[in-house]
């Protein structure tokens, strides 16, 4: 079994693992973090979004060998205290109901947030985040990202 | 909507400085904060790989307990649900189970509230399945509506106690004492006493058996909008759901079930399985007997050190299946069985006056033919359980359940121990919405942890959930009008056909009843309900509103084709259908409502309703001028004690509907958390816009061919409308929350399709051109 390094959450993490084991199984079968969910399996549902270099991607649909030499932030590592802006924002206006999608959700927002710092209700509007939440709290999610980019100014 | 901040007069001056609150912090005290409080304190221990192993020693080591059985250990326990320590820190136990719906802040909440206690020193506990908690399946929006009061009396009980403690401690009467937030005060000398220091006395005195509940305006929390208990572990990754449990050693298994229900393996070959790497083992699980019920399906279980490996052996297995009877199941033509089934009289289980004298005495007659798809419930989350059974012989179980108890029963049978020797933790939910209440899971857990060495974490993909489900049925309904020369409707016909839940439990059950149908408030003279019958091929369940999802929508779907007939505008057609404000008795039998709604207590009244269409239509801004292709449509519902209207904004271009804005009324009586409810309806939008515009689950002989959300498909947030929920101010005892918005919401989008195009919508999900 060939062994990989990655960074993990500002870590360095070694793993024994097939080539094409996905990034969502190493992080939550492997190194015990769990706040990376699993929806789909197939790159549809975004639950389990994480940070790869930066940018957002579906663990489940990147390999261990792709993720590897790179640095990946999960939610656990989002934020020291849990207190990234997104964060306080989800807590504020009682974003979620299950929370199972919210990992996601808000990894996906905290990317599109760096690219977009100042967002406008209309930039949240328009947002084509396709990461899927059934007990459909998309609205607070838009009020949310906008709360959170408030928040930060 | 602003949370609840503690109003500072909230803390009288001995209490402030018995608890050293000086002025910024008291501003500071909001129950958003405080819930944080909380959650610091708990998910410490909830967190990660910390949680499983860490959890009763770390507690009991730092002389506080986190699980209930350890909460007994506290200085004063008058009942399951409180627990006091000497510091004043107060255990409050959800004994529900938490899926999203925001009943376990509620019953905290409402424990607090009639407990006088101080929310920045509430710690909640999820309570484990059990008995001693009374009931705990959690389904039919029944949480608050059922238990509400049960909670208020746990919460009183302490209070009354605390003051009793107080009194004897000062030798002074009761009734010059009072509770003034988390202390006991005596009115004429104002001495207090804190709740922590009460505890212990408190603990020996007799548990009075009414106590008396606060009046509605003495409420502190109940009522005001609150923070979720759990906001920060979600939003941090923290909470802990079905597969996130870790354990020293723990393996990960899949199973290949079936395609087809009640089949069996002909063949089967595990060799190229077993040259996985990871992949430790595996074996056959036995087949349920009789109707399928909440047994498991069978099949094949791999186990293996992660659940990839586990899967990339369950793909390597080479299994031939017998599909067995039920192979002659297929979407497309069954819909033909309902349709022929609702063309001839069905079993009446409502009839008033004389329905076909009406229809032959009638100026005109309009008629509708409706059909909807099989639906699942797609939670985000497929089912995931721990199960370990020890060397001891006891066994213990993380479950996202919503019957603990039952899963319990089931998963000790299948283990073949007591009950007594499970313990079954309950775990956030991922959504549920029905499914985990539906109990495969939980034997099967069991079955595969009892063949492996160590705790297993049996994980369903969302394959194996879409595909092996308890669906929501596909349904046919015809509708029928009669009106007079007048234009008044004076009888109305409603039949449905769809395969039943009985049947998942009943071998042969044909019929699944008119949950949804049966109780429609009109006023008209001549109303028939009927039933016809249907084969299940599949294991049908019960999904968020159950049978009321396509019976809401028929009745909304025929009410807009009614108005659109008669050349009337839809509010006025419901207002009208409704007549004037009154007790719909016609629905109650023995005195109990189709809800089991006392009629004493809680009459079905129509004036309710009238009200949530009207504040609906206001809000929407109901006769606005409209561009072209733009419509709106609205319908109503009471369902689950709750009633709710929904106006939907809508327009059409080509095949392509886009919904703009929905605004939802609910009348579900008195409110515990206003933002839950809200939330609620918020939910309820999205769900039903999934279904009602590509909702579908499809079978081909026999197996369901449906997979993934790319089949299923889930509303995006970029085609998400703009929602407002209204909540009707109301003293009635509560009613459901989770569940009434569902049934209206599909019907006032097809009827705002029909005020943007002319045509109906008869088929879901909605098929333009
Ligand atoms: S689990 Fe990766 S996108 Fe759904
Ligand atoms: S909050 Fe439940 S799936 Fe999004």
């Amino acid at each position: 079994m060939p062994r990989y390094q990655l960074t993990v959450n500002g870590a360095e993490r070694s793993v024994d693992a097939p080539a094409d084991m996905p990034l969502l199984w190493v992080l939550r079968d492997l190194l015990d973090l769990t706040g990376t969910k699993y929806g789909c399996g197939q790159a549809l549902c975004g639950a389990c979004t994480v940070h790869l270099d930066g940018e957002a991607v579906r663990s489940c649909d990147t390999t261990v060998a792709d993720a590897a030499g790179r640095s990946v932030v999960t939610i656990e590592g989002l934020s020291e205290a849990a207190d990234h802006p997104l964060q306080q924002a989800w807590d504020e206006l009682d974003v979620a109901q299950c929370g199972y999608c919210q990992a996601g959700h808000i990894m996906e927002a905290a990317a599109w947030l760096q690219r977009t710092p100042n967002p406008t209700r209309e930039d949240v509007d328009r947002l084509q985040s396709d990461v899927l939440c059934r007990c459909g709290t998309y609205e607070r999610i838009r009020a949310g990202i906008l709360r959170a980019a408030e928040n930060r100014r | 909507m602003s949370y609840v901040e503690i109003d500072p007069g909230a803390f009288p001056p001995e209490v402030r400085a018995l608890y050293g609150i000086g002025a910024s912090e008291e501003a500071a005290v909001t129950l958003s904060n405080c819930s944080r409080r909380g959650f610091l304190k708990t998910t410490a221990l909830a967190a990660g790989s910390v949680f499983v192993l860490g959890i009763t020693s770390v507690r009991r080591a730092e002389g506080a307990a986190a699980l209930p059985e350890g909460l007994t250990d506290a200085a004063f326990r008058p009942n399951v649900f409180v627990a006091l320590d000497a510091d004043g820190t107060v255990w409050l136990v959800n004994s529900r189970a938490e899926m999203g719906q925001g009943t376990k802040t509620g019953m905290i909440a409402t424990l607090a509230d009639e407990m006088d206690a101080d929310w920045a020193r509430v710690r909640p506990v999820q309570a484990e399945g059990h008995e001693r908690y009374g009931p705990q399946s959690t389904g039919g929006s029944t949480s608050v509506r059922l238990y509400w009061q049960d909670w208020r009396k746990a919460g009183a009980t302490a209070r009354a106690m605390l003051v009793s403690a107080a009194a004897a401690t000062w030798a002074v009467s009761e009734a010059e004492c009072e509770t003034v937030m988390h202390a006991v005060r005596h009115r004429p000398t104002g001495r207090v006493l804190g709740y922590g220091e009460l505890a212990a006395k408190a603990a020996t005195l007799p548990v009075p058996t009414e106590p008396r509940l606060k009046d509605r305006s003495e409420w502190r929390y109940i009522g005001k909008p609150l923070h979720g208990v759990d906001n920060r572990a979600i939003a941090s990754g923290k909470a802990v759901f079905g597969a996130d449990v870790r354990l020293p050693g723990m393996k990960y298994a899949v199973v290949a079930r079936p395609p087809v229900l009640g089949g069996s393996a002909r063949s089967f070959d595990d060799s190229a399985a077993r040259a996985v790497p990871g992949v430790v083992d595996v074996f056959e699980l036995p087949r349920y007997q009789g109707a399928p019920g909440n047994q498991a399906l069978g099949g094949f279980a791999v186990v293996a050190t992660n659940t990839w490996a586990a899967m990339k052996g369950r793909d390597a297995l080479r299994i031939v299946w017998d599909p067995g009877p039920n192979a002659v199941y297929s979407s497309d033509t069954y819909k033909d069985v309902l349709l022929e089934s609702v063309a001839k009289p069905g079993r009446v289980e409502r009839d008033q006056g004389d329905v076909d004298a009406a229809f032959a005495g009638a100026a005109r007659t309009v008629e509708a033919t409706y059909t909807t798809a099989m639906l699942s419930h797609a939670q985000l989350e497929p089912p995931a359980t721990v199960a370990w059974l020890k060397p001891d012989g006891s066994a213990e179980m993380w479950c996202s359940t919503q019957n603990p108890q039952s899963a319990r029963t089931l998963a000790a049978e299948a283990f073949g121990i007591p009950k007594e020797s499970l313990t079954l933790h309950m775990t956030l939910m991922g959504g549920a919405f029905g499914r985990k209440g539906l109990l495969d899971f939980a034997p099967e857990a069991a079955l595969v942890a009892k063949r492996v060495d160590g705790p297993v974490c049996v994980q369903w993909t969302r394959e194996d959930d879409m595909r092996h489900g308890y669906y929501h049925p596909p349904a046919a309904q015809y509708l029928k009008a009669g009106i007079d020369a007048g234009g008044k409707v004076t009888a109305w016909l409603h039949r449905s056909s769809y395969p039943a839940i009985g049947a998942t439990f009943t071998e042969g059950e044909l019929y699944g009843g008119t949950q949804g149908s049966k109780e429609v408030l009109f006023a008209v003279p001549n109303l028939r309900v009927e039933n016809g019958p249907a084969p299940a091929h599949v294991r049908i369940g019960w999904l968020r509103s159950v049978m009321a999802v396509h019976h809401g929508f028929g009745i909304g779907a025929f009410v807009g084709e009614l108005a659109h007939a008669l050349g009337k505008d839809q509010v006025e057609m419901w207002l009208e259908l409704l007549g004037p404000d009154r007790t719909v008795t016609e629905l109650f039998t023995n005195g109990r409502g189709p809800y089991g709604e006392p009629i004493a207590t809680h009459p079905i009244d129509s004036g309710r309703m009238r009200r949530v269409i009207e504040l609906a239509a206001e809000m929407a801004g109901w006769g606005r001028r409209l561009p072209a292709g733009h419509g709106m449509g609205v319908a109503a519902h009471y369902s689950f004690w709750g009633y709710a209207a929904f106006v939907v904004h809508a327009s059409v271009e080509g095949t392509r509907v886009r919904v703009h804005r929905v605004d939802a009324s609910i009348d579900c009586g008195t409110v515990v958390n206003p933002d839950r409810v809200r939330a609620q309806q918020e939910g309820a939008v999205v769900f039903s816009l999934s279904h009602a515009l590509y909702g579908e689950v499809l079978a081909r002989d026999g197996a369901v061919t449906t997979g993934n959300y790319d089949e299923f498909r889930l509303l995006a947030l970029k085609d998400t409308p703009e929602t407002h929920v209204h909540i009707v101010e109301s003293t009635a005892p509560p009613g459901g929350v989770g569940e009434p918005g569902i049934p209206p919401m599909m019907p006032a989008l097809t009827n705002a399709v029909l005020a943007a195009t002319g045509r109906p919508v008869r088929e879901l999900p909605i098929r333009l051109g």
